[in-house]
């Protein structure tokens, strides 16, 4: 069972249709996934699930940042754990990384830098964001656009982070997370 | 939170409100009228209905018109929202959009100058879900505009129910074409819905046609009880 958490900043907003049901419409074709708020999702609660995708949100919705205390999970859980913007966000915040302003709205080119196995090569990405990471420590670059690092990879867990949106397009790269 | 939706009239901007309405207060409708039957942005064949639509639903609207040059329409939109900040005090918009990212990175971009919020509620929806849900919550829809083969005037002014659904699967299935008509293969308009007050009754209307082209033009229409 994966589980698809909800960035946005509380539960059942308008939202959730635009960033979590798109998500899940992908995964399920391999994996039954469950939706939560991230206010749920304690650390009992996700001991439950195979694997853990953390949804982005619309692009004035940042209180995730501020809630930096309830990811704390991620640094412990073993599952393999994708965020998608601010996702990715909040996975650089939990590992200490600073966040920054850098907007992206749009068809974005993004080129992979390090081999790995969610995509390759060059491809067009829908991007929508005001903020981006700096690359923790312990993660290295996948890939990258003009203005920033666009994914993300722990050095030895399978922790992933992009900054683009797979779920509108390039929906292979969630399904071969959900593979993994 | 209080929310502006960017309304044509037709069946996903009419279900994008619906859904707004489920978790949010929509203090008013948007409509931009374009000149420019090539919009991208903006056309529509019964654009002009809105007004009676908004009076239907009981919801202010505002209407602009613009001439539709490519990125002065955008201009048109952004003032319109301006006014619809400072009329109805919206902290944001709500879209029909479901896979056109064209559209969305577009209106994305003016409600972050404008610094308010912007939902897409149908975002990479299931199209003939939606078509299903339309129909199963009651939605009154009917096809306005045809733009693509093989449709042809026969379809125009067909209620949308489950008999053309699956007749648009069929068409999905043999030529690509997207059901919901979202790349603009189709056009629609709701003369009915769950949340209007009164329904929208066409008294008189015209049909445009010519092969694969072609649009149901309603020139009177009436607001009656329901």
């Amino acid at each position: 069972m994966i589980l698809v958490i909800d960035m946005n900043h509380k539960k059942n907003t308008l939202a959730f249709s635009e960033f979590v049901l798109p998500i899940i419409s992908v995964a399920e074709k391999t994996e039954a996934c469950v939706a939560k708020h991230y206010s749920e999702a304690t650390q009992k609660e996700i001991g439950k699930y195979s694997k853990i995708i953390l949804s982005g949100t619309t692009l004035k919705d940042n209180a995730y940042l501020e809630d930096v205390g309830k990811f704390m999970w991620i640094r412990k859980t073993d599952a393999p754990v994708l965020g998608i913007c601010a996702g990715m966000q909040i996975i650089g915040a939990v590992f200490d990384s600073g966040v920054r302003r850098c907007e992206e709205i749009g068809m974005t080119d993004v080129e992979t830098v390090k081999k790995n196995l969610l995509f390759s090569g060059k491809f067009s990405a829908y991007e929508l964001h005001s903020r981006v990471i700096d690359v923790p420590e312990d993660f290295c670059v996948l890939a990258k656009s003009k203005k920033c690092a666009q994914a993300i990879k722990h050095k030895r867990k399978d922790i992933y982070g992009v900054l683009f949106h797979p779920e509108v397009r390039n929906r292979e790269i969630i399904e071969r997370f959900v593979g993994l | 939170m209080r929310l502006g939706v960017l309304f044509s009239g037709g069946k996903d901007s009419c279900y994008a409100l619906y859904k707004a309405q489920k978790t949010d207060e929509v203090a008013c409708l948007i409509s931009v009228i374009s000149k420019n039957k090539e919009s991208y942005m903006f056309h529509t064949p019964n654009i002009s209905l809105t007004k009676l639509q908004a009076e239907a639903i009981g919801i202010p609207l505002i209407q602009k018109s613009t001439e539709g040059r490519k990125e002065d329409e955008l201009k048109d939109l952004k003032s319109a929202i301006r006014d619809a900040i400072g009329t109805h005090k919206i902290e944001g918009i709500v879209t029909g959009a479901i896979e056109s990212v064209y559209q969305a990175k577009r209106v994305q971009k003016i409600c972050n100058e404008l610094n308010i919020w912007c939902f897409n509620p149908l975002w990479m929806k299931d199209q003939k879900e939606l078509l299903h849900e339309l129909v199963n919550h009651g939605f009154n829809v009917i096809i306005t505009g045809i733009f693509a083969y093989p449709l042809d005037e026969k379809w125009l002014g067909r209620k949308i129910d489950e008999k053309v659904i699956d007749e648009l699967a069929v068409l999905e299935e043999k030529y690509q074409m997207n059901p919901a008509g979202e790349g603009g293969e189709i056009e629609t308009t709701v003369i009915d819905a769950p949340f209007f007050k009164k329904r929208v009754d066409i008294i008189e209307s015209d049909i445009k046609a010519e092969g694969n082209s072609g649009v149901l033009v309603i020139k009177k229409a009436k607001l009656v009880s329901k």
